[in-house]
């Protein structure tokens, strides 16, 4: 409508000088209309390892139609592609595929934080203006220390002070801040002592500076400046590569739902979706939306939500939670519930109201400065008030007040945390587990209790044949055959099972899937049907079977147990070994647990574990003294895995499940759980250390201070020593 | 000692404007994919003529 008006003006003869300009003025239009719409795509690109590879995937998504532009970031492992409208994320993919490239799609709105970190460049600027502030206030000050005197000393304590000052109101910005808002709350924190240790040592060196006095504290207070930046600008380094790997893990999942509307299927987002809206849900699908089948049988995995590892049948009029699997037949589901007002939203709020326990966890530097912060500034305030009293001298005690703060450096108290936990996060994320809180580590080395969840934490969610010799050859035959049309879990991994022994399938006619029964088809003139129990004319038993029923004779089952998860003997000796408890607290049914727990080496299990049940067990636990670490995935454990004390999940868990843990294990070994445990317990003892050589050096200085012996140089070469003997004591973590 | 009053200033203003320098990196996304721009430079594609944008 909007197009043809605008023919008609710019084919129009002019009529208005003005009228010229429309062409011009419409195509700019037109170009920030398709602006507007066109799609930006972002591609993880998880493969890629080598400089080839960047050229490699930027021609060949450069060479797709409708791409404008495309940038490969190396160090994300990430793509960035700018395409007109409507290209599908899916044709770029296919196009990377032939290329020799996997790709996967990334949820661009999840990505907020990685795209541009300005927090880091934040901290990152002011860390450089202190650091070149330090350098030519301390080139000034090695002069002054080496005997410049009279005039001399006096012009370069002024332009100490000309740099000094600028750049400690601008660098020193995050601990003023944060110390403002620490005492607008009435209490104390590390940043306190810092921000009057900066004031104080600046105050008192520009009053000496105007009396010509010999000391001047500019280097000292801008040193204190660059060396705390450093250790926020590290913990700030090692939060922002947890964050973006774990936004990358969410992003993986872009919430897209096939909707029916019209009897054509469309793609919408699933924050689009009403309820009333017809979903198609496809095999190997999960659930978007709570709801209600409408047409299609198939049957559902619902091991996420509950931890079962049976595969429930699934029909016209039965109900849906988001979250579940759909494994056979595609399902039209009629939504009742989306987004907010979804199952997994709903336990999403829990987990909310649990994480408040967790935000009361008081860590070591917060109890440090806790004890450190008073101690300081009565310190200071009573050698300032004797010396006064003593000599009634004012500037002098001023200046020894100064000198005691800046002495009693929270430097190295400053960096005795940060240092330590980039390392042993740095050592964890390379054994692929992602710390995503700042207390995490210190709250894992203090657990004593750990508590596992069995289905796709311990073991994959992947099923596998158990029993298989108690078959005969011919019926192994046939039940490859019939397993083979199918993509179901168990049929797939009986073929595989029965395929590995070399046996071949036997020959079938009328080969048919019944999405949610299983398989039939005709053999020797005989209906031969492998599915679920009550399809194949058997009673439903209580482990994971398929049954194969041949016409003519007994039905016979072939059971399945959980595969179990590569390393997950070895965590549950590991764990044993440090002095842990070792449980397991699963939703399974009570045989499945009980023969699970004794293959990994668990004594203590409990079954059909209601998701209340585990976070009650949890709760239990800790009021009985112990600190729990909770490793689970699923649905169930999120209210579990929030109250604990720590906690861990998979990769492959649920959205709910990874927000709610401190730690991501990223790959499907189990193993690193243990190392983990021992790796955090010498973060600790490390960060122990580092307290204990700040309050020994301490010990030694302030004395000194207090006496009215210190120097500037005393205080720089002090500073310096005690940073870098706490910075190397945290690298000898590796 | 007059030779302070040329030194002092050529000390700040190299320091200036090294600090400059690092400012405009920062602003202009260099720091983004340090790993790719380390392998990027290895690569023989642009080496006739700039790629176009």
């Amino acid at each position: 409508m909007t197009d043809t008006t605008t023919d008609a003006l710019s084919d129009a003869p002019s009529a208005c000088p003005a009228c010229a300009a429309t062409p011009m003025a419409r195509r700019q239009a037109v170009a920030a209309a398709a602006e507007a719409q066109a799609g930006r795509v972002m591609l993880s690109l998880p493969g890629i390892r080598c400089a080839g590879c960047i050229t490699g995937v930027e021609k060949a998504l450069a060479a797709e139609p409708g791409v404008r532009s495309a940038r490969v970031n190396f160090t994300l492992k990430r793509a960035t592609v700018e395409t007109d409208p409507g290209v599908p994320p899916a044709r770029l993919i296919a196009a990377l595929d032939r290329a020799g490239h996997t790709a996967h799609e990334l949820d661009a709105s999840a990505l907020s934080m990685t795209e541009t970190d300005r927090a880091g460049r934040d901290l990152l600027m002011r860390l450089a203006v202190a650091g070149f502030a330090a350098m030519n206030v301390m080139l000034l000050s090695v002069a002054v220390w080496s005997g410049a005197a009279d005039a001399t000393r006096d012009l370069f304590h002024w332009i100490s002070a000309a740099i000094a000052i600028p750049a400690v109101i601008f660098s020193g910005r995050p601990f003023y801040v944060s110390a403002w808002g620490a005492l607008r709350k009435g209490r104390l924190n590390m940043d306190v002592p810092i921000t009057l240790a900066i004031v104080l040592a600046v105050g008192t060196s520009l009053w000496e500076t105007s009396l010509s006095g010999k000391h001047a504290y500019f280097d000292a207070a801008i040193a204190l400046v660059f060396f705390l930046l450093g250790g926020r600008y590290l913990d700030h380094r090692t939060r922002a590569v947890a964050r973006s790997a774990a936004e990358e893990l969410a992003a993986l999942e872009v919430p897209r739902a096939a909707r029916i509307a019209g009897g054509r299927e469309e793609e919408v987002r699933v924050g689009d979706l009403a309820v009333g809206d017809l979903v198609r849900v496809k095999p190997g699908g999960r659930m978007p939306v709570d709801g209600e089948i409408v047409a299609g049988t198939s049957e559902l995995d619902r091991g996420l939500l509950t931890g079962e590892t049976r595969p429930v049948f699934a029909g016209p009029g039965q109900a849906v939670s988001a979250g579940e699997v759909n494994l056979t037949g595609p399902l039209d589901v009629r939504v009742t519930a989306a987004g907010r007002e979804s199952s997994l939203h709903r336990m999403a709020d829990l987990v909310a109201v649990a994480e408040s326990a967790k935000n009361r966890y008081t860590s070591l530097a917060d109890r440090a400065a806790g004890l450190y912060a008073p101690g300081v500034h009565i310190l200071s305030a009573l050698a300032g008030i004797g010396w006064w009293l003593y000599t009634g001298d004012l500037r002098l005690a001023l200046n020894i007040a100064a000198a005691v703060l800046i002495i009693t450096c929270p430097c190295a108290l400053g960096l005795a945390v940060p240092a330590v936990t980039t390392a042993a996060s740095g050592r964890l994320f390379r054994q692929g587990l992602l710390i995503k809180d700042g207390t995490a580590l210190e709250r894992l080395a203090e657990v004593d209790t750990v508590l596992f969840d069995k289905t796709g934490t311990l073991t994959l969610g992947a099923p596998e044949v158990t029993g298989l010799d108690a078959h005969a050859r011919a019926d192994l035959a046939l039940a490859r055959a019939l397993a083979e049309g199918s993509a179901h879990p168990l049929s797939r991994a009986l073929a595989e099972a029965v395929a590995a022994r070399g046996i071949a399938p036997a020959r079938l006619e009328g080969h048919r899937e019944v999405p949610g029964y299983g398989a039939e088809a005709t053999w020797q003139g005989r209906t031969v049907r492998l599915g679920r129990a009550a399809w194949a004319g058997a009673a439903p038993g209580e482990t994971t079977a398929a049954w194969l029923a041949v016409e003519g004779r007994a039905p016979m089952a072939f059971t399945f147990a959980d595969r179990l998860r590569p390393g997950a003997r070895e965590v549950v000796a590991g764990l044993k070994a440090a002095g842990l408890h070792v449980a397991l607290v699963s939703g399974d049914a009570a045989p499945a647990v009980a023969r699970f727990a004794g293959s990994v080496g668990i004594d203590d299990w409990t079954a059909e574990a209601l998701p209340e049940g585990k976070a009650a067990r949890v709760e239990a636990l800790h009021s009985g003294g112990a600190k729990v670490l909770f490793v689970g995935d699923g649905l169930n454990d999120t209210a579990a895995l929030a109250a604990a004390h720590a906690s861990i999940s998979p990769a492959t868990a649920l959205d709910a499940a990874r927000t709610a843990s401190d730690i991501v294990l990223l790959g499907s070994d189990i193993a690193p759980v243990a190392g983990a445990v021992t790796t955090a317990r010498s973060a600790v003892r490390r960060i122990r250390e580092n307290f204990a050589i700040a309050t020994w050096y301490n010990v030694i200085a302030v004395p000194i201070a207090i006496a009215g012996f210190a120097t500037p140089l005393a205080a720089a070469l002090a500073m310096s020593a005690s940073s870098i003997t706490v910075s190397v004591n945290a690298l000898r973590l590796r | 000692m007059e030779v302070l009053a040329i030194l002092i200033p050529v000390a700040l203003v190299l320091g200036g404007i090294g600090l400059a320098a690092f400012s405009w990196a920062v602003r202009s996304d260099q720091f983004d994919d340090p790993e790719g721009d380390a392998r990027r430079i290895l690569d023989d594609e642009y080496d006739d003529s700039p790629r176009g944008e």
